[in-house]
């Protein structure tokens, strides 16, 4: 594969859709396909064709806004309509050029203009199981400019220059880790792409593999070339299937095109991966219970250093990044660090994909760049708290991150602002909660979930978090005390400093958090046996009505 | 290269074979346990003590260590599912929206917890850390079928359909 024969296929691909006079984009992201998208699909098809009229019916990947689905977008009027069932299809055809339907229509203007598309930038576009819609986007043009133009170094520069860092939570510098892992000495490197999203309410990794397995690809080759790797993995989790389907064939078909192999673009860089599936267990977000995992071994963390970097994967240097890192990387090279650099907050560059979930009006995807307002996010793109409530705080990082509340959200969204309120970006999830939310019992869910996800190494993470889930379910229903409180506040501490990895380093950043802000509703809880939520059942307070009865 | 000599199939039962590719397309390699227990799992649905020995036996890794894996990872199951299964997500954004509750519910209809299946081997409960289809939560798998934005009672008729099979 040439640059040519790259051009050559794009010209395709536009020759062949110039052919038809609309294109009808279904989007069969998972939230979709669950309402239907895909008998959709086939009737918008069906109906084309009983019509006579020249429709291109395309699946995409998730196109945003997941609550308004299923989605259809018209091109080239650029219509999009919401809520689309298998029997509009008819009327959508009949509309096609001039009146489109006007209750199926929907106006989502200021949820999408406030957006800033790098990583998601096909989305809703390309037909993900087809390399040459990829190509026709731009696809692969970065890879093979890197592999004629540039030197490896040259590579790790563009990145270092576009202030790109780490997508999957912690923010490291991903140029510097580059360039370590570059200059890391070894005949044999690795290449590895975390796809281990066990943060629970994220899911912006899933779709962009689901959407757009080839810019993932892409990526980790420009990568491999950087550092000078020859192999690459794929860890992804076992419970996205559609995921690893999607991987499969584009593999395959990058496979196909002299795109993975060997010589590629009659160069003399090498370069294959592998899929390796993950088995449900969030430490292996960790980079070395993920190189364990690959290992076939326990996933269970390494002290560090030495850092992957150094030795990795079978002792080897090794370079990981997270999904959405990777899928920064084509664009990047294609337009130029200062391009990316331009874009976001002081020490946090570029955009930011977001899953935005919970008690909010429009769930979903959204990618905003870095530096944006809270409350843009939640009141401009996501349409506020629905039904009446009232906003009570907005959960980003997971597991590891905390709780912001209404006061803080006029803060710009980065890195290191996110630390300063308590909470991490994490890898993007954002879960919005009302009224209706105790802040006690979420930093008691979440607990509960670094329990039983600690995988046992160390003794803070696995005996701390079993003492603070005591002690919070003691507070939720009513029997805790003053003392209990006290000792949480000290176990944090405990458990934040001594523990090994990352899981049990940030497991009590929830618990701190809402301590923080939501202080008052421990203390009701406890001197009050009251929740003011109402989700917790106060089971102190019945006994003891039932002895005084 | 030392000569491997594979151990006999358990059973004549093909799936045997299924799970004997896996293992020959990774070369035996050790580090394919996991990708095998995986494939053994989507064949049999669940790892058993003779599926644990012969992949031990087969990539040649202790026995301890084939066992730690199989148990160290959520994913995989040591027990038969039953005919049908429920999955309730229990991640993030549908705990907000009511997932614990989505639990009990069916804790109470089937008589059993999570990770059970009823006596009649009909229906497991299970629940999940995230299926990623959070922007339509609360969530409830039915045999692997996404079921978004789901009421108590639509789990139950569901239920109901599946105990009168």
């Amino acid at each position: 594969m040439t640059i040519e024969e790259l051009e050559q296929i794009a010209k395709n691909v536009q020759q062949e859709n110039a052919k038809y006079d609309f294109e009808v984009n279904v989007c069969m992201d998972l939230a979709c396909a669950s309402q239907g998208a895909g008998a959709l699909k086939d009737a918008l098809e069906k109906a084309a064709e009983a019509a006579g009229k020249k429709v291109l019916v395309r699946r995409t990947g998730c196109m945003g806004p997941c609550s308004h689905g299923p989605l259809v977008r018209v091109d080239p009027e650029a219509t999009l309509y919401h809520h689309v069932k298998a029997e509009n299809a008819p009327s959508i055809v009949y509309g096609l050029g001039g009146s489109p339907v006007p209750e199926l229509q929907c106006d989502l203007n200021d949820h999408f203009d406030k957006q800033v598309r790098v990583v998601l930038e096909n989305a809703g576009l390309i037909d993900p199981e087809k390399v040459d819609d990829y190509i026709a986007h731009d696809g692969y043009k970065a890879l093979l400019t890197v592999l004629t133009e540039m030197t490896p170094n040259g590579v790790v520069h563009r990145i270092t220059e576009s202030g790109l860092r780490g997508r999957g939570g912690g923010g490291y510098p991903t140029g510097l880790k580059w360039g370590t892992v570059a200059k890391a000495k070894g005949d044999v490197k690795y290449v590895v792409c975390n796809g281990d999203e066990g943060d629970p309410g994220a899911f912006m990794d899933r779709s962009v593999m689901e959407g757009d397995p080839h810019r993932v690809i892409e990526g980790m080759a420009i990568a491999a070339y950087a550092v000078g790797a020859s192999k690459g993995f794929i860890y992804v989790r076992a419970e996205y299937p559609v995921a690893v389907s999607r991987l499969t064939t584009a593999l395959r078909e990058a496979r196909r095109h002299g795109l993975l192999g060997n010589n590629i673009c009659n160069t003399p860089f090498n370069f294959d991966v592998e899929i390796r599936l993950g088995a449900g267990a969030f430490v292996c977000g960790e980079e070395t219970a993920l190189i364990a995992s690959i290992e076939g071994k326990r996933g269970t963390p390494k002290p560090r250093p030495p850092y992957p970097a150094s030795s990795g994967l079978w002792g080897k240097p090794t370079l990981i990044n997270n999904v959405e890192t990777y899928a920064n990387i084509a664009p990047i090279v294609r337009n130029g660090g200062k391009w990316f650099h331009d874009m976001g907050s002081e020490r946090s560059k570029g955009t930011k994909v977001f899953a935005l979930t919970g008690k909010i009006a429009n769930t979903g995807l959204v990618e905003v760049p870095m530096g944006i307002k809270l409350r843009e996010i939640i009141e401009d793109i996501g349409g506020g708290v629905p039904g009446g409530h009232k906003f009570k705080a907005v959960q980003t990082g997971g597991p590891s991150g905390g709780c912001i509340p209404e006061e803080m959200l006029d803060v710009g969204v980065s890195y290191d602002a996110l630390v300063k309120m308590g909470s991490i970006m994490g890898s993007g999830g954002m879960i919005v909660m009302d009224d209706t939310s105790c802040m006690v019992n979420v930093a008691r869910f979440f607990i509960e979930f670094c329990m039983t996800e600690s995988c046992g190494k160390c003794i803070p993470c696995r005996a701390g978090t079993a003492q603070m889930f005591t002690l919070l379910t003691r507070i939720c229903n009513g029997t805790g005390t003053i003392d209990d409180l006290a000792l949480l506040e000290d176990l944090c501490v405990t458990v934040k400093e001594t523990s090994l990895c990352g899981l049990g380093q940030t497991a009590p950043n929830p618990v701190l958090s809402t301590l923080k802000y939501f202080r008052n509703e421990y203390i009701e809880h406890i001197l009050d046996k009251h929740c003011r939520a109402g989700v917790c059942q106060m089971a102190a307070v019945e006994s003891k009505n039932e002895v005084m009865a | 290269m030392p000569v491997i000599t594979p151990p006999p199939l358990p059973s004549e039962d093909k799936r045997w074979k299924i799970v004997n590719g896996t293992m020959r397309k990774n070369g035996f390699a050790r580090h394919a346990l996991i990708e095998t227990l995986h494939t053994v799992q989507s064949s049999f649905g669940f790892l058993d003590d003779d599926a644990i020995r012969f992949v031990a036996l087969s990539l040649r890794v202790p026995l301890s260590q084939a066992y730690g894996v199989a148990t160290f990872y959520h994913y995989f199951t040591l027990k038969p599912p039953g005919k049908h299964t429920v999955t309730v997500c229990a991640g993030t954004a549908c705990y907000i929206k009511g997932a614990d509750k989505l639990i009990a519910t069916a804790e109470k209809r089937l008589g059993i917890t999570p990770g059970q299946t009823t006596p009649d081997g009909q229906i497991s409960l299970m629940t999940a850390r995230c299926v990623g289809a959070c922007s339509r939560a609360p969530v409830v798998l039915c045999d692997g079928e996404v079921a978004g934005e789901i009421t108590g009672e639509q789990m139950l008729e569901q239920l109901e359909r599946w105990a009168v099979e």
